[in-house]
């Protein structure tokens, strides 16, 4: 085994104690179906989680991925990294810190916090389908658990928790010839939640304490097996009464020149955050699969 | 609002299983045409095959394969799907494969080689997505968790 691969080891002794997987560390499906990781530590897009589940494995192999991303706005920073493990394309297991920088919000009302940080426990499974074979989309249900590092700040400004847990049902499908020729993902969301702008300002609200569902979606045309550019769509809940919530929307371009390595940049639109209108900025994401 | 969300979803579920179910085979030969006719399949053919056979992760399961035989039936059955003048004159692909075991894998593998084969040839995208979608479904009559049943022969019959 040569040095490079060595980091894979505790991967692959947790691929045999998670699951008696035949091979550790397969990458027996196809270029670009795992995704790229989104913001909350699943596999999928940059803001939404898809059906599609991390890694390359198939249904007798393990796999998954690491991640770093970073958004900034302007007033606001976002950091998240993390990793996730699939066993046997059909169950992901994913974690994933965020790390918000109030940059902007924290120097105007002389915050004594710079940051709020957010723990997101996720799991995901496949329920049915298959991205690309099947003639019915591919259907995962998943849950993203969401506790806050320090809840103090979210509380004082009218969040019911500091922690709670999303769930969602996603349904992808990649159309092999379509747009023209080309293949076109297409990705639905539908998610339960209370978390205000994810989590990070905390869970319920003033305003509206219960859960609300929202809608995500994503669209994207494979230029090339290894090039995507797509659209992203995340209606948000508006909870807290100091601030209002808006929907969040990216233009993204994804490269994956192989089945190790992903990159993303995208264009986001988050709207108005904590008082702040007209968050917009850049997004990049790396991922390293094995 | 709730309402209105949960409808938007729902249409968006609906959109995809529709879109999922418009394939229809081919009417005309434009996919034939593309490929470059008979002969354009047949060099496509032989560089998928050359391809496979030097494919660590696949090889083996043509190590006792009548190589011409299987030459020309995957021309026949790729012209045939393109909609070109040929008839196939193989077996249906469920009952070709009944004597081994194809995991995901290993479709997998055939489709990056057949991927790879027809950048070799310098096929346009968008042919190489027509063709994909063409045979995509071949994925679910071929591909099988478990062992051979026993009734089925342990090796090909010609």
């Amino acid at each position: 085994m040569t040095p490079a691969l060595r980091p894979l080891l505790p991967a692959c002794a947790a691929a045999l104690l998670l699951a008696s997987a035949s091979a550790c560390a397969g990458q027996g499906r196809l270029l670009a179906t795992g995704g790229a990781t989104q913001i909350e530590g699943s596999a999928g897009g940059g803001i939404v989680p898809w059906a599609v589940l991390s890694g390359y494995g198939t249904d007798k192999q393990s796999g998954g991925a690491a991640f770093y991303t970073r958004v900034e706005t302007g007033d606001y920073a976002l950091d998240a990294y993390g990793a996730s493990f699939t066993v046997a394309n059909r169950v992901e297991l994913s974690f994933a810190r965020q790390s918000f920088d109030l940059g902007e919000l924290q120097r105007r009302l002389a915050l004594p916090w710079d940051a709020l940080e957010q723990d997101i426990y996720g799991a995901k499974v496949r329920v049915a389908g298959d991205l690309v074979y099947t003639r019915l989309p591919q259907v995962s249900v998943g849950i993203q658990h969401k506790r806050l590092r320090d809840g103090t700040l979210p509380l004082a400004i009218g969040a019911r928790d500091d922690r709670g847990t999303d769930a969602y049902v996603s349904a992808s499908k990649l159309f092999l010839d379509a747009a023209g020729g080309y293949q076109l993902l297409l990705n639905a969301t539908l998610r339960s939640t209370n978390a205000n702008q994810t989590g990070l300002l905390g869970f319920g609200g003033d305003q509206r304490a219960s859960r609300s569902w929202v809608w995500e979606g994503s669209a994207a045309v494979l230029l090339d097996p290894r090039l995507a550019v797509g659209v992203e769509y995340r209606q948000k809940p508006d909870n807290l009464g100091f601030a209002r919530e808006d929907d969040w929307r990216d233009v993204f371009i994804a490269w994956f020149p192989n089945k190790h390595v992903a990159v993303v940049g995208a264009w986001a639109d988050l709207g108005s955050i904590a008082t702040l209108e007209r968050q917009r900025g850049s997004y990049v994401s790396v991922q390293w699969s094995f | 609002m709730t309402s209105k969300r949960i409808t938007i979803a729902l249409l968006l579920a609906c959109m995809l299983a529709i879109a999922g179910c418009a394939s229809a085979p081919p009417r005309d030969d434009a996919l034939y045409q593309e490929l470059g006719g008979r002969s354009g399949i047949e060099a496509l053919v032989e560089t998928l095959l050359f391809r496979v056979s030097d494919d660590p992760r696949i090889a083996h399961h043509f190590a006792d394969v009548d190589i011409i035989h299987l030459n020309d039936r995957l021309v026949e059955f790729i012209c045939v799907e393109a909609g070109g003048p040929c008839a196939y004159t193989g077996k249906p692909m469920a009952a070709a494969h009944k004597h081994v075991t194809i995991g995901e894998a290993d479709f997998n593998a055939l489709v990056e080689n057949l991927m790879g084969a027809m950048d070799a040839r310098k096929l346009p995208r968008t042919t190489q997505n027509h063709l994909l979608h063409r045979l995509a479904a071949l994925q679910r009559q071929v591909v099988r968790r478990g062992p051979p049943p026993p009734e089925a022969p342990l090796v090909p019959q010609p």
